[in-house]
């Protein structure tokens, strides 16, 4: 369906509007003023004894239908509902929503100038603005890191001082207002059989039980396949590109032999979503402290 | 009295009505059961038995299989009355029996399968909408067919609201399910973006407005005077309300989508007929209950009567709250809370089901050739039950919405929201552990009426189809 631009629109929705709100009460106006017989029937019968009074309509129901149409011409007159004009209030839903936000805004400046001018470790430390923050967390983060922030499959654990891109507060705070995109790429081409090698030799670098034939074939693909590219040769991964550390236990979708079978052969796409545009950098600030205060006790 | 030889055709409203109390209490037993998940998270059963998927089957097995049957049995029975008339063309009436049959039983297995077009109330798959609409069609010539054989000059009222009922549903059914299919089990709709919004709550909220409304109204025009033994109270006033009430419903929609991509102007006009709305349903329940001036006393000890002067209670109330509503700031509030859920089974428990359950006890007695149902204390039993179980749910709703709107925006001196959606959850369980019970006292409403109804039908073999009536003489 295509768009209705043209200004003939315009026209048509008034007229329309109009006509269908002013018809209402014409034609209950016309009908108000038939030829009542109060307790009368109308003479019809139907299904031996079936009638119809001749009462008029009840005035107090007339006046009340007569009212919501008066209050829907005010209405038309004050707010946009006739094409395009705009009523004499010339309120829209998105002015009265940046009102708001901007008012919102304007009063809290203040609170958030002073917290952009504290570092995140001192602001990590202020009770009052921590309260701030985890009341934001609980708003804004909550739906993937959860209440507690400890995460869930796919989604990392803010809390365990484990970080796939660097717990410093510059970096807490980039991640949170850039976005992360990480991407694990599908490796289904190695052939199952050497997949399971892999994931043997992955699970067996942190101590987990694992087939040792398997473990040591897989060492050899981890080495030649493309793994290290991102892993390492030490499999510790990088920070700078967000890869994980496969050694330390720590596991963002699971560590049993069939998860990590998956993450090879399918891949894996994680998204941290983009917030400066959003909150803005007070909240930001004010979250990277309070992430940071997550794994550091004040 | 003369009599003709033909007689009216109650097979087809037999069948319909005992279907009518079958599928009320499926769709009741659903909506009980998605009620529990709610409370107890652990009742979610695989993925075919998951709220997600029980909840479209819940919505659809009461509107269309509960009330569309209702509808399908009141209207045949009161267009072959009123009309002096057998029904036109019985195997086309059978025809829409079965087809409408096979539509309920495709819903009960592609819903839970997950079979899903993601429209609400319009949740069915292409090939079952084309079902539909062949059905739908059969239903209207059916219709059509026997007001157009009538012995009587005039057209009784209440085959004007099964008339525009038929025609509406049929026009709002084949527009919002205009679709692409891709596969036998999936299509995409023929609508993009917020055009696709606004195409399908002009059909949802006129599905509300047309097979919710008007068709039951179409009810309440035939029992209502039938039962009370008096005359409808004005006819002037049925005409007014009638014209202005299926002229203002299919401007409603818009109201569905307040503070969204929708324009502006078309959620204020949306709203502002949402209001102009008020005045012509109160027209029908207005109608209804001063029908039974003069006869009030009747209300004592008669159950029938029970259920339909509730049943236009409830819709007055209901009718009353819609325009409230679909005002923006109480919308605002309102929109996305459990008061909207409230607000639907208000109409739905407190006026659609009661005044089909109504409806039916006065049909079965008559269809099976019975002085009265098997047990009128039952019924009596049934309308408390039943009206208990309706308030607990909508009080509770009623509660449990507004709760949610003021927790939702509720702010901090801060600037940070209050309260968490979660602490929002938490502080709704209450209530949704009254929902769940007021929803299983009204189910249990339906399983006392279906001992009735089988004690009744079980009672003597005799059934024979009642003669058709010559048109009482001096108004022919």
């Amino acid at each position: 369906m295509s768009d209705f631009v043209s200004e003939f629109w315009n026209f048509y929705v008034t007229g329309i509007v109009l006509v269908s709100v002013i018809g209402c009460a014409v034609f209950l106006w016309s009908q108000g003023s038939a030829n009542f017989t109060v307790g009368k029937t109308t003479g019809h019968a139907w299904d031996e004894t079936l009638e119809e009074y001749n009462n008029p309509l009840p005035k107090w129901w007339s006046w009340m239908f007569y009212i919501t149409v008066l209050f829907a011409l005010g209405y038309l007159a004050l707010y946009p509902g006739l094409g395009s004009f705009k009523g004499w209030l010339g309120w829209t839903s998105a002015g009265q929503h940046k009102a708001e936000v901007d008012k919102a805004n304007a009063a809290l400046k203040p609170m958030y100038d002073k917290y952009l001018g504290m570092d995140v470790k001192a602001l990590a430390g202020d009770k009052q603005a921590m309260e701030t923050g985890k009341r934001l967390f609980l708003t804004y983060c909550l739906q993937c890191h959860g209440a507690d922030a400890r995460g869930s499959k796919g989604f990392p654990n803010l809390t365990d001082g484990d970080w796939l891109y660097g717990g410093e507060p510059a970096k807490i705070e980039e991640t949170i207002s850039n976005g992360r995109m990480g991407v694990m790429p599908p490796h289904a081409h190695l052939g199952a059989d050497t997949i399971k090698n892999l994931a043997n030799y992955v699970r067996s670098l942190s101590g987990l039980p694992a087939d040792p034939a398997r473990a040591a074939k897989g060492r050899e693909a981890f080495m030649t396949v493309g793994c290290t590219g991102c892993h390492g040769m030490d499999a510790k991964g990088m920070q700078a590109i967000g890869s994980p550390n496969l050694t330390d236990g720590t596991w963002l979708y699971g560590s049993s032999e069939a998860t990590i079978t998956e993450t090879i052969t399918n891949g894996r796409q994680n998204k941290m979503p983009v917030w400066k545009d959003f909150l803005g950098e007070g909240k930001v600030h004010l979250l990277a402290a309070y992430v940071y205060g997550l794994s550091h006790p004040q | 009295m003369s009599e003709t030889q033909t007689t009216y055709n109650y097979k087809v409203v037999r069948q319909f009505a005992v279907m009518t109390v079958i599928w009320g209490i499926v769709g009741m037993l659903v909506g009980v059961v998605i009620a529990a998940q709610l409370v107890w998270p652990e009742l979610n059963f695989g993925p075919w038995l998951h709220f997600g998927r029980l909840r479209p089957l819940h919505t659809n097995a009461v509107i269309f299989a509960f009330g569309g049957s209702a509808l399908f049995a009141t209207s045949y029975y009161v267009v072959q009355r009123t009309s002096h008339a057998r029904i036109f063309c019985d195997k086309l009436a059978a025809f829409t029996f079965w087809g409408w049959q096979l539509v309920i039983l495709l819903a009960a297995v592609s819903l839970p399968l997950g079979f899903s077009t993601g429209k609400e109330y319009a949740e069915l798959e292409w090939p079952i909408d084309l079902l539909i609409a062949v059905v739908w069609v059969s239903y209207a010539i059916v219709f059509f067919g026997t007001i157009a054989k009538r012995t009587v000059k005039h057209i009784y009222v209440a085959n004007w609201f099964y008339g525009a009922f038929i025609i509406a549903i049929a026009l709002l059914h084949i527009v919002n399910s205009a679709e692409i299919p891709v596969t036998l089990t999936k299509s995409y709709s023929a609508y993009a973006g917020v055009q696709d919004a606004m195409v399908q709550w002009w059909y949802g909220h006129n599905a509300v407005g047309f097979l919710l409304t008007a068709g039951f109204l179409g009810m309440m025009y035939y029992f209502v005077p039938k039962q009370a033994g008096r005359p409808v109270y004005s006819y002037r006033l049925s005409v007014v309300h009638f014209w202005a009430l299926i002229f203002t419903y299919m401007w409603a929609g818009p109201h569905h989508l307040h503070y969204t991509a929708l324009p502006d102007w078309t959620q204020s006009v949306g709203m502002i007929f949402s209001l102009i709305l008020l005045a012509p349903s109160w027209g029908g329940m207005i109608n209804g209950i001063m029908t039974l001036s003069g006869a009030w006393h009747k209300l004592r000890d008669d159950p029938i009567l029970k259920f339909l002067i509730t049943s236009l209670s409830f819709y007055g109330m209901s009718t009353f709250e819609g325009p409230m509503m679909s005002v923006k700031t109480v919308n605002a509030l309102s929109h996305y809370t459990d008061w909207t859920v409230g607000h639907v089974h208000s109409g739905a428990l407190g006026w659609v089901a009661m005044v089909s359950i109504g409806s039916i006890y006065y049909l079965l007695p008559r269809l099976f050739g019975k002085p009265e149902m098997y047990s009128v204390r039952l019924m009596t039993v049934h309308f408390w039950v039943a009206t208990i179980g309706v308030v607990l749910y909508i009080a509770s709703m009623w509660i449990a919405g507004v709760m949610q709107g003021l927790m939702w925006r509720a702010v901090n001196a801060d600037g940070t929201l209050t309260y968490s959606f979660v602490e929002a959850v938490k502080g709704s369980y209450p209530f949704w552990t009254v929902r769940f019970i007021g929803g299983a006292l009204f189910l249990v409403g339906m399983l006392i009426m279906a001992y009735n109804m089988f004690k009744t039908i079980a009672s003597g073999k005799t059934v024979n189809d009642a003669p058709v009536l010559a048109p009482a003489a001096q108004h022919a």
